[in-house]
Order: C-alpha cells, then structure tokens, then sequence
C-alpha cells in the first residue's frame, strides 16, 4: 500500500531540510521516493499547513526496570488521581510519574513520540527490564547497560586486565543483556557505597579496589569507543546534586582524554556554591566547556515544579537524599556484586530557593550550549519531571515571554541568581527537530529512526503550528509508526508493538570462561541464564529485534 | 528457550539430562537443577531438595478438563468458561500461581471482566508492601548476601522450611569474593521452635539463638531500636529475653562491616504485622547511620512475586486491585479473597495455582474456574476445570525471584501436551 503525506511543511535536520513544503510517500512502513506519475496512490493525507517531523525519540526516560516498578509499588498515590480506563482498544492503566507499562506507550505514542530508551539497566535486572518494556505498546525502544560498579569490572581493572579483555567483557554484557549502549552510574561509586564510603570524587579511591572514578571513566569510555559502541558512554558523573558539584563535571569532560561521552541529566551536574545559601548556577561554565569540547554531549534533565519520584542506579547519592523524601518514604538496594538503586519520592516546589534555581539551571544549559546536536530534550522522566512536562518545557525553549512570565512566579533570591532573564534566545522549530529527533538518532546509531529520508522507518508526527507551542506539541494531529496511524488529535486509534533496539558487538569467545567461573563461583545464577535471549524479548511475535550497525571499522 | 540449554526431548521414550535447570517451585528459583526425563517422568538428579523433587516430580497424566466433574473437550470446557465470565458482574482472579507470561494473560482477563486480582499467599505479602508503602527500606539481593554478609540475623525463622537450599547457596558457600571466609559468618536466630541446625557453620561453630517469644519480635526489635539511640530500658527482659543479650546482639549488629536480617512475611502471621517488619526495616536504616545493614525478605513462594511484579507494571498497582470500575482501583483490605468470597462480593471464582500440589480452591459460594496441574480428584463442585502445564516443568516461561531483582528463565523439560496458562488465557480472550 502506497501512502502519500501531501504538502506538509517539512522539518528533516538529518538532511537540513528546513521548513520546506514536500509530500511523503509511504509503503510497507518505509519512507520511499516518490512514485512516477499516474502511480496509483491507495491512501493521500492532505497536510498543507501542518508541520511534519520524524517521530520524535526520548534518549533517556526511566520507562522499565526494577526501580520503576519499586516506584510503582511504593507510590500508590502517584495512581490514584490518575486512572487511566480501558477502551475498546487500549488497556486500562495508571499514573503518572511512575506510570504503568501500557499508560507509558500511549502517553508517549500521543505525543508523538516513537522511540524511547531507558538508560538504566543493570545486567541482574535486564530480563525484568525487557519483560516491563515488551508491555509498552507502539513505541521502539531499547536500554543501556550499566557498569562501572559490577564486581567483575572492578576486578578486572584491580588485577591490570588489559583494555582488550575489559572490551570482551562489555561486549559480552551488551550481547547477554540486548542493550543499545552503556552507561555508567557514579563511576565505583555504588561498589563504594557498599563498603560504606558515603561520597567518592573524581580522583578517590574504591576503598576495597583501590580503583577511581575517573580510571573507571576512561577504561569504559574507550571500551565503548574501540568496540564501536554508536553512543559514546553515557555517563552519570559522581557527587549528583552536591553544591559544587560543576567542578567535578568539568573536570570529568576534560578528564576521558577527548573520548566521546554523553552527560546525561547535567542540570544535576551543574551546581556552584557561591551566594548566601552556597548553592548557584553553573550553567554558564558547564555549557561554555560543552561548546568547547566537541566530544561532549548532554541531556538536560530538566525539573518541572510538582510531585514525581527520582530512581536512580546511584544509590550512594539516594541514600545521602533520603531526608528530603516527600512523602517521606524511600527505598534503597544494593544488588547482586552488580549495581544498586535507590528510589526517593520528592516534590519540586516553586517557591523553594534550590528547587526554583535548579528549573533556571536547566533552561540556562539549553539556552547557552549552541550545538543542537549536542544537548537533548529531557527531564530524566521521572526524576526532574515526568515526560508529560515536554510540550510544556518544549514552550519553555521556543517563547521567551512565557519563560520570563513563569520565572517571575519562582522564589525571589533564585530569580536574582539567575541569567535567564538575560537570555534571548528561542528555539526554532528545526532546532526542536534536531535536539528530539536526528540528534538522538544519529549519537545512538538509529539510522531508520530520526529522520525522513528514503528508506527511514515511517515514523511520523504531524503537527498543526500555533502560537501556544505547548499546545502545538501536546496533541499532534497524526501519529504513524511504521506507516501505521497510531495516534489522532492525542488520542490512539491503532496499537501496535514496537522493536527492541541492540547491538551485537563482536568479543572473543575465550573471555567467556573465566566470566562463566565467576559466575559459578560467586554468583546465584548460571551464566547461560543471566543471557536474555531474542525469544524472550520476541515474545510470542508481540515483538521483535533489531540489531543495530556497529560504527565503521570496529569488530563485530 | 536458552541457547545453552539442550532442547526438551522429542519422543517420550528418550532419557535425557538437562542441566542448568530453574527450579520454580520456591522463590530461590534455584537455576543449578539437573533433570533427568525418563519417557516424561522427571528425576531430579542435582540440587538436594525435597521440595524440588516433590515439584519436579509430581506424577504427569493427560487428563481431559472437565465440566462439572464430567470429562469435557478443550473447547468445550473454554466455551463454558467463557460463558461463566460472561455472566459474571465481579470475577475474582485468584491463586495466581503461574510465570510472567500466564500473569499477562489473567490480567487481560481481569482488565477485560472488571475483575479483582489477588494471590493465594496475599495476606503474607501484604505484611511486606504495607511496610514498604508505609516507610519504604534498605534491601539487599541473594548474590550480596553470599558474598558480602558477615552478619546474617534471621527473624522468626529458620529459612530452610520454605527455602531449602538457603543456607547452601547463600551463607555457608564454599567461595566469596571480598576475602570473607564464609564459615566465619556470625549467624544469629531469633525466635523459639526454630530449626537452627542449618545455622552450624561447617567448622561446627554454633549460631547465637535468642529465643524470644515469636508473635513479640516486634517488641524485640523495639528494643534493639531505643538501645541504638542510647536509651536505657527499665525491663531486665523483652519479648522472653534479657536485656543482656539484646545489648550483646546489637553490639554484633553494629560491628557488622555488612549485615543482613532476614524475615520471611509468612512466618509473622500475626496480627499488624506490617508493622514488625516497619520496625525491622527502621532498625536497618538506623544502623546505616554507621555501618551497611540491608534487610532481606524471604517468602514469596507460589509465583507471588512475579504475580505481584507482573501486576505492578500493568496496572501501576501490586495484587489486590480490582478493575471492576473499568480502571484499576487499589485496595489491599476490601480485595483480599478470603472477605471477598465471605461477604460475596465477587461472583465468580478463577483460580491459578500451576507449581506445588495441595494449593486447593477455597470453598466458595462462587462458581469456580479452577486452572491446575493434573489433579488425582477434582472437586466436583468445580464448574470448569482445565488441567494445565507447569512453568517450567511442561512448557518454558519467565518467573521473579524471591529478591525481586534477578528474574530467571524457565524451561520445559518434558514434552507436554498440557497448555499453558497463558495458552488458556488466549483462548478466552479470544471468545470474549
Ligand atoms: S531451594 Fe527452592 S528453588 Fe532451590 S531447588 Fe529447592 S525448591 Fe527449588
Ligand atoms: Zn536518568
């Protein structure tokens, strides 16, 4: 079936196509070239002044996993006023900071989003993280594996194992858990906390492995880059949320020897301590090192005022939050000699000095990085906000009145430690299609996803342009995955399941030996049960797998 | 399902061993198992445990569903099914003994019928998620206990009772990874009629036993608590024992480079208990004021855990809620089955229990949808029953383990012409 979008304004930053009106055509789930005339067209969408966007991709969204399930569990009031009932065509759900698996997809589907990844996954958990995700209808999606606190790491780098058998060892773990890239949380730190230190810098030592977070930094940063990893490691940096905290990001982007790393949720990262309470912006330093150092890209992680839960891998920091837990309950884990986790309702309030600054923090960072390509649209769901905050903070970038009306409602003293109101500028719509749709796709390596080229995945968004962006980007008019229209005016109309998104890079089969020892000697599960298998995820044909091009040159 | 593990036998008359089985039949989903098929009968030939063995090798028939007590076709008995959840206004889902991909199932069921999800063993688990609602806690995961724990305290049990192999794989370990050596553990039991036999270590070395009262550990606890921050207590005893000891166990407790205490929700059953384990669970963050001290929950055997996670994700709500508004509503005491059933608040009763034999219906003014391994007799006052495979044992699948982190494969190990849970829940849904 041949499918033309017609006469829509066009914004396709993978090949700088700004703002141009152009049809689409369509067939079999693939963008194709357009047919010679007098080819028969079976369905025609007239789009003439709306505006079309691949669908957009979320690179960092805690959608599955153990820790969004403890939230779920722990916060039975973040579902309560928000019941989401069943339809003839969709299942019933609820929440909203931590909502429920089908709820996800949907929200997501309607907002035009088609691709969402979760960054968290630790190796013991990722059955579990695969098993929530194949419940998220329509959208793909795919998960980072987290290392940097796994015993066997730890130990490899403790015992002088070279780069090329710490290589063999993430390739393995990407293989065995399908993840998409990795990531690392609070580089030892969570291994740290464990033998009870309770804070680790940059340049201190894992009390038991003698080993830091920046050598751990390095070592995963260059695995990731030789086994050509399209996503440079994703890292969440040591000291989250501590005053002072923009030094040790600065020093962690020089610090990884020009390597590629993502910073994700560096509005947590990005934190001074001058003025009468210690704490203020650094926004201005961290986004003038991110312009300088070309292999640095970041997410946001902005915050929205209102009640969410934060759940982190980063127990160490979690444990250190734990007073501020609103309602007061929290959890924390250690897990499996692999990673830990740590889940701490809270909530954002405008009139709250810290609270007010960090909303101003986060729009600085995107108003001050000039690269599009290399900063991302998140609110780190659900820690900063839940993702439904994006047409909201979408607005926020892209209207100036709006972003200094709203900055006048926050608490006085944070107003006044803030350059917000200095800042001129505003996003354009390109811009917005860069930074959530062919940035993302281009640094994960999604080369169907992100853009609508020929031979790209169908995803598209249609929206109708208007003043109120928030309103623009809330409710599109279409929403097609895979050539299929999911969603109308905000409301689903198909369900579908989406693809699991991996990597198989290449490691030497002899590494797995001494991986299968530790296992027996150490570990409560066998090594050939730890490996998730394509059948698993595939799920009786509710989903299936891809597997995605490594970058150029690399083994695999 | 796995790669590494050899596929299920084809003909019945094979004998073949498959190693690196996962032993479904209590939360420890022990994955070490070797079973043996001898023309569809199973032998468990690894991992001394009578509980598996009873799992593994419960007598395997074919045997027609029935309507009634009268034998019936698969269809049959589907189209009576159907029409039972059809006419009901209130469904109730219980039992829920089943693997990740049957919970998917009953819970479209449920969603689709406005029916109530609860677990055969949801009293136990409600003395957990009520405590962890209430304050939230500090856990830990089986693979840091084994090689972490220097300190393990176990409250009110004995571990072995429900979980055979616990002490095996996890205290008196040969190997651990941070240069403690195992046999050095200091184990601690509390609570009188216990079996502390498996609290030996292997160099003979006897465990600590403070044989407190069981249904006052809570007072215990207490105690424990006040003398951590530095209050003295009037009593020279609490809970049965003297103040002495309390002082001695705490002094081990906070001498723990990583401790660990270990309760089990099934072994408290008294009345708010939750908040035994809410007091536990403020002791451990406590001692995090100094030291690392982790709780771990035992329990959760059934398939409740996967049940509860499988339900947590759906709905954004563990067990006990009730789709019966069209979207789920989350009530822990109005949606326990036994009130239910009493006060006939659900009119139609489907009950799942697929691992150990003995996990019965209850009686119910209800009719009965009973979804159960081959069973020697059947109630006839069942309305439909349709025997059903074992996770793990007659067809592969996917179950949560007891710490609610690691989750394992399941895989078949005989041929079976038994459907699934999951296979059934299709089945209805399709006529729905
Ligand atoms: S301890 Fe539990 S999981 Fe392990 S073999 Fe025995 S019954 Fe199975
Ligand atoms: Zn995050």
């Amino acid at each position: 079936m041949l499918t033309r979008l017609k006469g829509g304004t066009v914004y396709d930053p993978m090949h700088g196509v700004n703002g141009e009106v152009r049809d689409i055509h369509v067939r079999d789930g693939r963008v194709v070239s357009s047919p010679p005339a007098g080819q028969r067209i079976d369905e025609e969408y007239d789009l003439h002044g709306k505006v079309v966007m691949a669908g957009a991709i979320d690179p960092h969204s805690h959608i599955g996993g153990g820790k969004v399930n403890i939230a779920r569990t722990l916060l039975p009031e973040d579902h309560r006023p928000y019941p989401v009932p069943r339809t003839a065509l969709t299942r019933s759900g609820t929440g909203r900071a931590a909502p429920s698996t089908m709820t996800t997809g949907y929200r997501y589907a309607e907002m035009g989003y088609t691709a969402v990844f979760e960054p968290a996954m630790l190796p013991a958990n990722s059955r579990q993280a695969h098993m929530e995700m194949a419940d998220i209808p329509i959208i793909d999606k795919g998960a980072y594996v987290m290392l940097g606190s796994d015993d066997y790491l730890l130990r490899m780098m403790a015992a002088g194992k070279t780069q090329e058998e710490i290589n063999d060892y993430i390739a393995y773990t990407i293989v065995a858990a399908q993840a998409l890239a990795v990531k690392v949380v609070n580089p030892g730190g969570i291994s740290a906390f464990k033998f009870n230190q309770r804070n680790l810098d940059l340049d201190e030592k894992n009390s038991y492995y003698g080993v830091t977070p920046r050598q751990i930094l390095q070592t995963l940063a260059r695995g990731v880059k030789e086994l050509g990893i399209p996503h440079p490691l994703h890292v969440h940096g040591c000291n989250l949320g501590v005053p002072g905290n923009m030094q040790t990001t600065l020093d962690t982007m020089s610090g990884v020897e020009g390597l590629p790393v993502h910073l994700t949720h560096i509005q947590f990262h990005s934190y001074g301590t001058e003025g009468d309470r210690r704490f203020s912006s650094g926004a201005a330093q961290i986004a003038e090192a991110i312009n300088r150092h070309g292999h640095v890209s970041a997410d946001v992680g902005q915050i929205m005022f209102g009640q969410t839960v934060t759940a982190s891998g980063d127990n160490m920091a979690q444990f250190r939050n734990r007073g501020i837990a609103t309602p007061n309950k929290w959890v924390c884990m250690d897990i499996e000699c692999d990673a830990g986790c740590g889940v701490v309702p809270f909530r954002y309030r405008d009139q709250n000095f810290v609270n007010a600054l960090q909303w101003a923090i986060g729009l600085e960072i995107f108003l001050l990085v000039q690269d599009p390509w290399r900063v991302f649209l998140t609110t780190d769901h659900p820690n900063g906000a839940p993702f439904t905050a994006y047409p909201h903070l979408i607005r926020l970038l892209m209207d100036k009145g709006f972003r200094d009306a709203s900055l006048e409602r926050l608490h006085p003293e944070a107003q006044a430690m803030s350059t917000l109101k200095s800042i001129q500028r505003e996003y354009s719509l390109y811009e917005i299609a860069i930074m959530t749709r062919a940035a993302p796709s281009r640094s994960l390596g999604l080369s169907d996803l992100g853009h609508l080229g020929e031979g790209a995945a169908a995803d598209i968004t249609v929206y109708t342009p208007q003043d109120d962006k928030e309103r623009m980007f809330e409710r599109p008019d279409y929403v097609f995955k895979g050539g299929t229209l999911v969603a109308r005016n905000g409301r689903i109309v198909k369900v579908t399941d989406g693809a699991t998104h991996t990597l198989r890079p290449g490691f030497d089969k002899a590494a797995v030996k001494p991986l299968r020892e530790y296992f027996d000697r150490y570990h409560t599960m066998r090594l050939e049960n730890f490996r998730v298998s394509d059948e698993e995820i595939v799920n009786e044909g509710r989903g299936h797998v891809v597997v995605n091009q490594l970058r150029d040159g690399s083994r695999g | 399902m796995n790669p590494a593990t050899a596929a299920p036998p084809t003909a019945r008359s094979d004998t073949r061993t498959q190693t690196s089985v996962t032993c479904p039949f209590c939360s420890l989903l022990c994955d070490d198992l070797e079973v043996t098929n001898r023309g569809g009968s199973l032998g468990v030939s690894a991992g001394d445990c009578a509980r598996a063995r009873a799992g593994f090798e419960r007598e395997y028939t074919v045997q027609p569903p029935q309507i009634g007590g009268r034998s019936v076709s698969l269809e049959e008995a589907v189209a009576a099914a159907v029409r039972l959840l059809r006419g009901a206004r209130h469904p109730l889902y219980g039992g829920l003994g089943t693997d990740v991909a049957g919970m998917r199932g009953l819970l479209a069921l449920a969603d689709k019928t406005g029916g109530i999800v609860d677990h055969m063993l949801g009293d136990s688990m409600y003395r957990n998620i009520l405590a962890m609602q209430d304050r939230g806690w500090i856990l830990t995961t089986m693979t840091e206990v084994r090689n972490r724990a220097d300190v393990v305290v176990f409250a009110n049990l004995d571990a072995v009772s429900d979980h055979p192999r616990f002490f095996e794989r996890n205290i008196w370990n040969a190997d651990s990874m941070f240069g403690l050596p195992t046999k050095s553990r200091q184990v601690v039991y509390l609570g009188e009629g216990l079996n502390t036999r498996p609290g030996i270590s292997p160099d003979g070395r006897k465990p600590l036993h403070l044989k407190n009262e069981p249904e006052r550990l809570g007072e215990l606890i207490g105690a424990l608590r006040a003398l951590l921050a530095g209050q003295s207590l009037q009593a020279e005893a609490v809970a049965g024992v003297r103040v002495s000891a309390l002082m001695k166990l705490l002094g081990i407790m906070k001498g723990a480079k990583y401790g660990v205490i270990i309760w089990s929700p099934p072994r408290l059953p008294f009345a708010s208990a939750d908040l035994i384990v809410e007091a536990i669970c403020d002791l451990v963050k406590e001692l995090n004021a100094q030291t690392r001290f982790s709780g771990f929950a035992l329990g959760g055997n059934e398939g409740i855990l996967t049940a509860g996670a499988v339900c947590a994700w759906q709905s954004g709500y563990q067990l006990r809620t009730d789709f019966g508004a069209g979207f789920p509503e989350f009530d822990p005491t109005r949606n326990a089955t036994a009130r239910l059933l009493e006060n006939d608040d659900v009119d139609l009763l489907m009950w799942t229990a697929t691992f150990l034999a003995g996990h019965t219906p209850p009686a119910t003014r209800a009719p009965t949808i009973l979804l159960a391994p081959p069973l020697p007799s059947v109630d006839s006052r069942c309305a439909v029953y349709i025997p059903v495979g074992t996770p793990g044992v007659d067809h592969r699948g996917q179950m949560c383990r007891v710490d609610n982190v690691v989750s394992l494969p399941l895989h078949q190990v005989r041929e079976s012409a038994l459907p699934s849970v999951a296979g059934v829940c299709d089945l209805l849904l399709q006529s729905l």
